[in-house]
């Protein structure tokens, strides 16, 4: 295999009904910079069925190129399709670079791709970084749960490929009237090519609450004692206004759904202010909320690791902070409104 | 007759690992080795399917010879068989040399019974990557189904399944031909306490083992740490966040000086305050 | 209906995988049955293994067994509250073969122990808890496991599972221990560097010390402590009667972390990191509390026939030789074709005539007389460490004056007939 034959970093642009996932725009970002280091042009690959427009919106974040299958046989996302189109544009292309969103789509299209080319591909990846030079992606990730980070290289094989966990990296501001190169490519893909076949695509018809788009967080560990005193949580999220999160041990402990958990095998949160009460801040739960812009914990124990991570810190019982924090807060905030109709 | 393979591994139970804090390292003593978690919901659920429609389940995994536990466990679920291919050459692997490997194996298994169905976990705790499923499908040319939750029918006459994969607001119906690869979920099942009869005959059962010169057709150049397109180059320990500030006083004054940092970021509350 | 087995032998401590090695060995088809994830994974022993009984069960085992050292010294430490009398023995020729005891971890030995029975032909099956024994027209059959379709009938069940024994509560063979027939024993394993530990007990590499500590060690209630070396590691604990505790009103991990901070004790830990917590019941009721052991269809053997050498620390000798004489008694029976009480009984009446019969019968009263007077171990310890302390302070005053004092200080006349007496009645129970 010759290495230099590859060039460009490409980012795998995951869509569903005509919107881009954010996490595709995050890699764009991250992408960005990859690129910029190693001089090299950033792509975006979108496949689907009338996708074309799409390719605007992925200029405006920052790629150079974008290459697009636009095809009825598209329509819905299926390994077996979008394997093909992917691997008909590496052979074409010969990227030396392509990040995915660590998503189930974008898990599932590298894993196969991967193996097809074949090449290396890491899972779940934190922190990117590309050696100037050489081109070499430097992947790092959490590895045995969490316990440590792990840098993974690929060292003969291109392109490089690497999953990447939503919420970690950051998008560009968005450059309007930005455009670049578009390239339209199609494959030669019959029906009968394909042996699966969606049936139904069902959507969670009660929105759930989007903890990840959640501007204020308020999230409860074990140090809750039981379902009854989680409520708690439930009801200062009420009255902040704001999205209930969980540790894993809450989670199995039945207290609450799973998609509430926030960290290494749950979700990655990033809001304005997260509250991490009764949580003693294992590093796989910080791994999913360190990012927030301002951390606020409470735990009874003063040695809890939860304090070596938060911005603002109480030694405290939550039973007796929360409460007060309810009703201070509630009574603040009725007098803003006092004030507020004072100024009209 | 169905026959299902689910491959499984051994794994060390990471929720209980220590960490050597000076040099990085895992005290693996530490950590006892289970069978990968995922993996277990994965034997349950062939074993289901065969019990709902007739079969056998095999089980397959690739490790050192102490995973003939791992084995027994599953035979204690309800698998009826179990392969293990076990060599120095296969360590090392990634999840690409892994798939070559297991894929070897399952060569030599349909030689003497084709498989219908093979069931994997969503991933493995210590690799945490859920590659190797799909890795397997596309090395058999069969279509990989990730994020299996609910298996919906099995049609084997007409040659194909019905499943429900999760998406991230949802989920799909999907409908593949047979023989496929599903990768499966925690939730698809409760894996039930086993029985008695069950785990006499796991403590008896043997599995079959074989070593890289057992195999037929094996590149050896794509095996182990040799057929591993990544390498591991760096560990360390995640940082540290520094710490914060630590609220003084009585509670009463803690949650004021809460309340004001909070409502410094007015315009979260606005909406609240307005409506 | 599940299959038959010869024998089924539930709890995999050394008591029962012995009598399951031995039967395996005989060429009885036998399961034993394990509550924990692994054998071993809930015992709890300081960790003194002794090579005899082992032996008699598998000659050579220390070639291969987990071992962790053999032990050259044996330490007794009488402890006050900042003094403490120590004598001992240290002898090189128990540092090689045959030697006389060995520490031991038992989450590694037993495990190990049980793959031998394995070997033998034994079926091993963890993870699984013994309800309780099926019981037809008076005789056990079988026994009932917490699993779907946990039944299993024998011809003989060997009741193993240790101190407390439901199973043989429920056949009504003991009665609930009594606070002062129990103790309760409370040990952690620290970690320690190999180098330091032999450096601080002033041992050779793979050699092993053994400290027994009493008096102070368990604030003068009837009891022992013990710290013993490991491979890399320390297990220290302190054991008292149930009673004393309750009378006392301790918790037992206040008085482990009270000799853990002994100034006799802490500077031989410093360091060390802890590694596991445990805690245990010992019977140290003896001989008198000994409850029936065999019935027709069961024989009840090691810690769960109460089979424990409370003076001398001694249980998994007991127990594994216990376990041998049963599985010798079973092999009998199955040629006989007759499993009745009156012909498991030949068990029993060997079990007297061993050893273990004969110490239990020697130390009957020992626990007893212990706890009735205490001042064995709240009085007669302070005052050999005072007497100490006086003879060997060096102060210009001659050892005659010294002595003088010494006895004076024991009391009063009367006093020093009551001390003569309690020496007399300790030499009884113990001799
Ligand atoms: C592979 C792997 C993946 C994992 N993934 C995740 C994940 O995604 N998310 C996750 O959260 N965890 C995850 N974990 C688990 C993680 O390691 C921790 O076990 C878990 O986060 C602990 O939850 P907790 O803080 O609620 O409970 P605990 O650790 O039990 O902490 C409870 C805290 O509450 C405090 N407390 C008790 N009473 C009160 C009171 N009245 N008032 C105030 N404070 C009180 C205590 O001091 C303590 O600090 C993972 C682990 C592994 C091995
Ligand atoms: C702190 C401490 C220190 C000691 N130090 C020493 C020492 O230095 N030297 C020495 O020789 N002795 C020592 N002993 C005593 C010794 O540990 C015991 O006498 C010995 O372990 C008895 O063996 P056993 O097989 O009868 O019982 P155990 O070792 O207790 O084994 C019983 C087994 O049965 C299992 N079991 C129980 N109930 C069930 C059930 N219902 N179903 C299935 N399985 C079941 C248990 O999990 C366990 O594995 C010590 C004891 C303690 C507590
Ligand atoms: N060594 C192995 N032997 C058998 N199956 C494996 C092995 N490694 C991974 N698998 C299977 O592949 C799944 C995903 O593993 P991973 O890609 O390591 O996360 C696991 O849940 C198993 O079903």
């Amino acid at each position: 295999m010759n290495l230099e034959e590859y060039h460009g970093v490409w980012v795998f642009i995951e869509e569903q009904e005509n919107t881009i996932a954010p996490v595709s725009l995050e890699l764009l970002g991250a992408g960005r910079q990859l690129a910029d280091k190693r001089g090299v042009e950033l792509a975006g690959v979108i496949i689907g069925s009338q996708v074309t427009t799409l390719a605007s919106t992925v200029f405006e974040y920052g790629a150079d190129v974008v290459y697009v299958y636009d095809q009825p046989i598209f329509k819905d996302y299926r390994t077996e399709s979008y394997m093909k189109a992917l691997l008909h544009c590496c052979e074409t292309y010969k990227p030396e670079i392509i990040l995915f969103g660590a998503t189930s789509t974008g898990k599932d299209l590298a894993s196969a791709v991967a193996t097809d080319l074949p090449t290396g591909l890491t899972a779940d990846t934190t922190e990117l970084d590309v050696e100037e030079d050489t081109g070499l992606l430097l992947a790092s990730r959490p590895a045995f749960g969490g316990n440590i980070m792990a840098t993974i290289l690929c060292k003969k094989y291109r392109p490089q490929m690497a999953t990447v966990r939503p919420k970690v990296m950051k998008a560009l501001e968005k450059e309007p009237g930005r455009t670049g190169k578009l390239i339209e490519e199609q494959i030669n893909i019959k029906e009968d090519d394909i042996r699966t076949k969606v049936l139904e695509i069902v959507r969670a018809t009660t929105k759930k609450v989007r903890i990840d788009e959640a501007d204020i967080v308020v999230a409860g560990g074990k140090g809750l004692g039981s379902a009854e005193g989680f409520q708690l949580i439930h009801r200062l999220a009420e009255t902040l206004g704001g999205a209930v999160g969980a540790s894993r041990d809450v989670v199995e402990a039945g207290w609450i759904e799973h998609h509430h958990q926030v960290g290494q095998t749950g979700v990655t949160v990033t809001p304005k202010i997260y509250f991490a009460i009764g949580i003693s801040g294992a590093i796989q739960h910080l791994v999913g909320m360190k990012n927030a812009t301002m951390i606020i914990a409470i735990n009874k124990d003063p040695d809890a690791p939860i304090f070596e991570a938060c911005h603002y810190g109480i030694v405290g019982d939550a039973f007796e902070i929360i409460p007060l924090l309810v009703e201070q807060f509630s009574r603040a905030i009725a007098k803003e409104e006092v004030n507020h109709v004072g100024e009209v | 007759m169905l026959h299902i393979i689910a491959c499984i591994k051994q794994v060390p139970d990471t929720k209980i690992i220590k960490m050597n804090p000076k040099t990085n390292t895992m005290d693996r003593a530490s950590a006892p080795a289970i069978l990968n978690p995922y993996d277990a919901h994965a034997v349950e659920e062939a074993v289901r399917i065969k019990k709902k429609y007739g079969g056998i389940v095999s089980v397959l995994t690739m490790g050192p010879p102490p995973a003939v536990k791992a084995i027994k466990k599953c035979i204690e679920i309800g698998a009826d068989e179990g392969y293990m291919i076990s060599d120095r050459r296969f360590a090392g692997a990634d999840t690409l040399a892994t798939s070559y490997a297991l894929t070897k194996a399952l060569d030599k298994i349909q030689k003497s019974r084709p498989v219908d169905l093979i069931l994997c976990g969503k991933m493995t705790i210590d690799g945490d990557t859920g590659q190797v499923g799909p890795g397997i499908a596309r090395r058999l040319d069969i279509p990989p189904l990730t994020s299996v939750k609910k298996v919906e029918s099995v049609h084997q006459e007409e040659g194909h399944i019905i499943v429900h994969r999760k998406i991230e607001d949802g989920h799909e119906v999907i409908q593949s031909t047979l023989p496929c690869l599903l990768s499966v979920e925690k939730e698809i099942n409760e894996v039930p306490y086993s029985s008695f009869p069950n785990m006499i005959k796991a403590a008896r059962y043997d599995p079959v083992i074989w070593s890289v010169d057992d195999l037929e057709d094996v590149d050896i150049k794509q095996l182990g740490l040799k057929g591993s397109p990544t390498i591991v180059a760096k560990v360390w320990a995640p940082p540290k966040p520094e710490g914060g500030k630590m609220l003084e006083g009585s509670p009463h004054d803690q949650v004021d000086q809460i309340l004001s940092v909070i409502l410094e970021k007015k315009e979260l509350f606005q909406a609240k305050g307005g409506s | 209906m599940s299959e038959r087995f010869d024998c089924i032998v539930v709890g995999a401590g050394p008591a029962g995988i012995a009598c399951a090695y031995e039967l395996a060995k005989g060429g009885a088809k036998v399961v034993l049955i394990e509550r924990g994830e692994y054998p071993g994974s809930k015992n709890v022993m300081g960790g003194v293994l002794y090579r005899q009984m082992m032996e008699d069960v598998i000659p050579g085992f220390y070639q291969e067994a987990p071992l962790e050292r053999p032990i050259v010294e044996q330490r007794f430490m009488m402890m006050d509250k900042e003094s403490a009398v120590t004598f001992g023995y240290k002898g090189m020729e128990w540092g090689k073969e045959p030697y006389n005891n060995f520490t031991v971890l038992r989450a590694k030995f037993d495990q190990w122990f049980a793959s031998k029975a394995v070997e033998q032909g034994a079926l091993l099956i963890n993870e699984t808890v013994v309800t309780e024994c099926i019981v037809e027209e008076g005789r056990v059959v079988g026994v009932r496991t917490d699993r779907p379709d946990g039944e299993v009938y024998a011809d003989v069940v060997v009741l193993a599972d240790g101190v407390n024994s439901l199973l043989a509560k429920s056949l009504g063979f003991h009665k609930e221990y009594r606070p002062d027939e129990v103790a309760l024993a409370t040990m952690e394993i620290l970690k320690l560097d190999k180098k330091v530990i032999e450096d601080r007990f002033n041992l050779e590499p793979n050699q092993g010390c053994t400290i027994e500590l009493f008096g102070d060690a368990t604030k003068g209630i009837l009891g022992t402590g013990f710290l013993y070396t490991n491979k890399d590691s320390l297990s220290i604990g302190v054991g008292t009667l149930l009673s004393g505790l309750i009378k006392h009103k301790i918790r037992p991990y206040e008085l482990l972390e009270y000799v853990k901070d002994h100034p006799m004790i802490r500077p031989y830990l410093q360091g060390s990191e802890q590694q596991e917590y445990l805690a245990h019941l010992i019977p140290e009721g003896g001989y008198k509390s000994m409850g029936k052991v065999v019935g027709d269809g069961v024989i009840v053997v090691g810690d769960a026939a109460q089979l424990v050498n409370a003076i001398h620390r001694e249980g998994s000798n007991l127990a594994m030789t216990s376990g041998r004489i049963a599985a010798e008694t079973i092999l009998l029976a199955m040629q006989a074709g007759d499993f009745s009480e009156a012909l498991l009984d030949r068990y029993r009446v060997k079990l007297m005539n061993s050893f273990v019969g004969q110490d239990m019968k020697k130390y009957k009263d020992s626990t007893h007389h212990f706890d009735k007077f205490p001042q064995y171990f709240d009085q007669y310890i302070p005052m050999m460490n005072r007497a100490a302390s006086q003879m060997f302070t060096v102060d210009g005053k001659s050892k005659w004056e010294k002595q003088k004092k010494i006895w004076k200080d024991i009391g009063s006349p009367r006093e020093k007939i009551k001390i003569a007496r309690d020496a007399y009645r300790a030499w009884r129970v113990m001799k």
